[in-house]
């Protein structure tokens, strides 16, 4: 039960690239996500940094569904690789719901300011 | 190779019955636009309680899973889910008279705020992450809409972009550490991924990474500092009720899955305990400081809900350390109480909402014991609960948590404790203040008539404050079990239950006992 669709599932070992340089990649994705966070200011744009980082996560978890895990048995490897790759299905999903409230909730506040700034979000002070 | 799991309704029911509440809630606003809202919000009350009669006759029952391991029911499920199941109905029995003072009476409000129930309810009721997760964006993308539901007001508008955009990066957090606790363990359960734990320190550093990260995510939902920046701006921004809602149903769900995350995670207790003790300690003293400090009753009690987010976690901790000797009871109390007290108090300040206009500084409270006096003798019940005086259910619960935390040996959060009592007396006294004095004739507002369903939930609010500790001996008896027997049911692959070299402390025998 190693394929499904001729795709590499469980324990099919990458040889050429190991495991670490995905999480490496994953890793700068993530952390250019959230420094896009903190330093932008258009609201879009700090939405667009933070799917970036649900996508460095997505990456993780297809790394870590396509490399065998020590914790794993054999006879269960199936049923682990479709763990993390159903999260990843998962993930887009919820990533997608997210997308049609938060663009809702920017074009309200559109419609009163025609400003966006994040940085000018201060009416509330305490 | 792949099977159908069993079902067993009876565990789902309860979840089922508020989703589709809400459903039929939206399908009876479609077929009748523009008219009131009266006939959702009986259908949702009718829902609630169906749910809540499910749930109660489950109160005992054995620990359970199904769906193939998707859904667990155990006592600490079944109870937050009463808390919350609670909690909502309060909400929803005086949301219609200050939505339609506010002239924002959208039918929409009911079914969000139970597709957000349900959300929670599926996050407390799950040992699976990727249920978990689900179960958190249910809760959360439901709340970002009602925050923002007071489409004219740009304050709610602005609260909740920031709920927004905070709220979408705690969750990439929280995923990414789920995404470490998968590659750590090979699953997304987190009894698969006790056992893992247990099993070999090899996947370690990602362990302690995984849960880092997982802390952030549930932390921000709990509001404990430092992630709590979010919260003075949405309480205060956020229509009265959904705040009221949002600051149960957030913290309780967040509360939940924080306490089966460190239950799996107990491994690595060296390294996460001193970690949340000194969250715990800043969280109760920053919330209590910046508190004193605040001009806007919404926003201090935000500030407050901040600090009560620190007792509890206090509690959690001791729980944590001690899991057999000390059990979650107490927690548990004290939600029950915060749930009262907290809707008590936003329930009143909602009446200084009148014909589309909202005030809701310290000041604006001016003469309310003269125009509306049951509404400020009901505040200020729920605010001497709030500081802990000895006969409200808002002392025994801290007394509780004090108990707790000395037992398990750890003074110094119980002290700080006792010490943010007191300083939080100084800011809940100015609010209660401002209610009985009327020194400003000028700024005094014009206070919404006492709709029955608002009186109703100031009487629930206050029964619930001053009676829990009589009604609190089942309570406490059924919660006895809570916590213990959390880990110990779901039932093992058969071929790890092979593997020789793994060694799982389970406490049945500690569970038999108690039965």
């Amino acid at each position: 039960m190693n394929t499904f669709l001729n795709l590499p599932l469980a324990g099919a070992v990458y040889e050429d690239i190991p495991l670490g340089h995905f999480l490496t990649l994953s890793l700068a994705m993530f952390a250019l996500g959230s420094i896009g966070v903190l330093i932008r200011k258009n609201p879009v744009i700090v939405f667009m940094c933070i799917e970036l980082m649900l996508n460095a996560v997505n990456l993780s978890f297809l790394a870590f569904a396509a490399y065998p895990n020590s914790h794993v048995q054999a006879n269960n490897a199936f049923e682990s690789a479709m763990a993390g790759q159903a999260m990843v299905i998962v993930v887009m999903a919820i990533a997608a719901a997210e997308v049609a409230v938060g663009l809702g909730i920017i074009m309200a506040i559109f419609r009163y300011r025609n400003n966006v700034d994040v940085d000018d979000m201060n009416t509330m002070r305490g | 190779m792949i099977q159908i799991p069993t079902i067993d309704w009876g565990v789902l029911m309860p979840t089922i019955i508020v989703f589709v509440t809400g459903i039929i809630g939206l399908l009876v606003e479609m077929f009748r636009p523009k008219q009131n809202n009266n006939l959702i919000v009986g259908l949702s009350l009718a829902g609630l309680t169906a749910a809540f009669v499910l749930l109660l006759g489950q109160l005992g029952a054995e620990p359970t899973t199904t769906i193939a391991n998707m859904v667990f029911r155990d006592q600490l499920a079944v109870l937050l889910q009463l808390v919350m199941l609670g909690a909502t109905a309060l909400c929803f029995l005086f949301s219609e008279g200050y939505l339609r003072q506010r002239r924002i009476a959208f039918g929409e409000f009911y079914p969000l705020a139970l597709w957000s129930l349900g959300g929670a309810m599926i996050m407390v009721g799950t040992q699976n992450l990727l249920m978990l997760f689900v179960g958190l964006e249910v809760l959360s993308i439901a709340l970002y809409c009602l925050s923002g539901m007071a489409r004219g007001d740009q304050r709610s508008e602005e609260s909740a972009l920031k709920y927004f955009l905070l709220g979408a990066f705690a969750s990439a957090f929280l995923l990414y550490g789920i995404a470490f606790i998968y590659g750590a363990s090979g699953t997304l359960d987190l009894e698969g991924f006790k056992i893992a734990l247990y099993a070999t320190d090899s996947t370690f550093v990602m362990a302690v990474f995984a849960i880092a990260l997982m802390l952030v995510g549930l932390g921000f939902k709990a509001a404990l500092v430092p992630f709590h920046q979010w919260t003075p701006d949405v309480y205060q921004g956020a229509p009265t009720n959904v705040t009221a809602f949002m600051s149960i149903i957030s913290k309780v769900a967040a509360m939940g899955a924080l306490i089966r995350v460190l239950t799996a995670a107990d491994a690595l207790q060296n390294f996460w305990f001193p970690a949340l003790t000194g969250i715990a300690i800043a969280t109760m003293t920053v919330g209590n400081l910046v508190a004193l400090v605040q001009k806007d009753v919404k926003r201090a009690l935000g500030y407050s809900s901040v600090a009560h987010a620190g007792y509890l976690l206090v509690g959690i901790l001791a729980h944590l350390k001690m899991p057999v000797e000390i059990p979650l009871a107490s927690v548990i109390f004290y939600f029950v109480t915060y749930t009262a007290m907290t809707i008590g108090a936003f329930a009143m300040i909602s009446i200084t909402a009148k014909d589309g206009k909202e005030g809701t500084r310290t000041q604006d409270l001016n003469g309310m014991w003269r125009k509306a006096p049951y509404a400020a003798g009901v505040l200020f019940i729920c605010l001497v609960s709030l500081i802990g005086v000895p006969p409200t259910g808002g002392f025994f619960g801290k007394l509780a948590i004090f108990n707790d935390a000395l037992a398990a040996g750890l003074p110094v959060l119980a002290i700080t404790l006792a010490i943010n009592s007191v300083i939080s007396t100084f800011y809940y006294w100015q609010i209660a203040k401002a209610a009985f004095v009327d020194d400003e004739p000028a700024l005094q507002t014009d206070f919404a008539h006492l709709n029955p369903g608002l009186k109703l939930t100031g009487a629930i609010c206050v029964i619930g404050v001053l009676g829990i500790a009589f009604m609190a001996s089942p309570l406490i008896n059924s919660g006895s079990t809570a916590g213990r027997d959390t880990m110990s049911v779901i039932q093992l692959e058969p071929d790890v239950q092979d593997t020789p070299a793994i060694a799982v402390p389970i406490p049945t025998e500690v569970n038999q006992e108690v039965r």
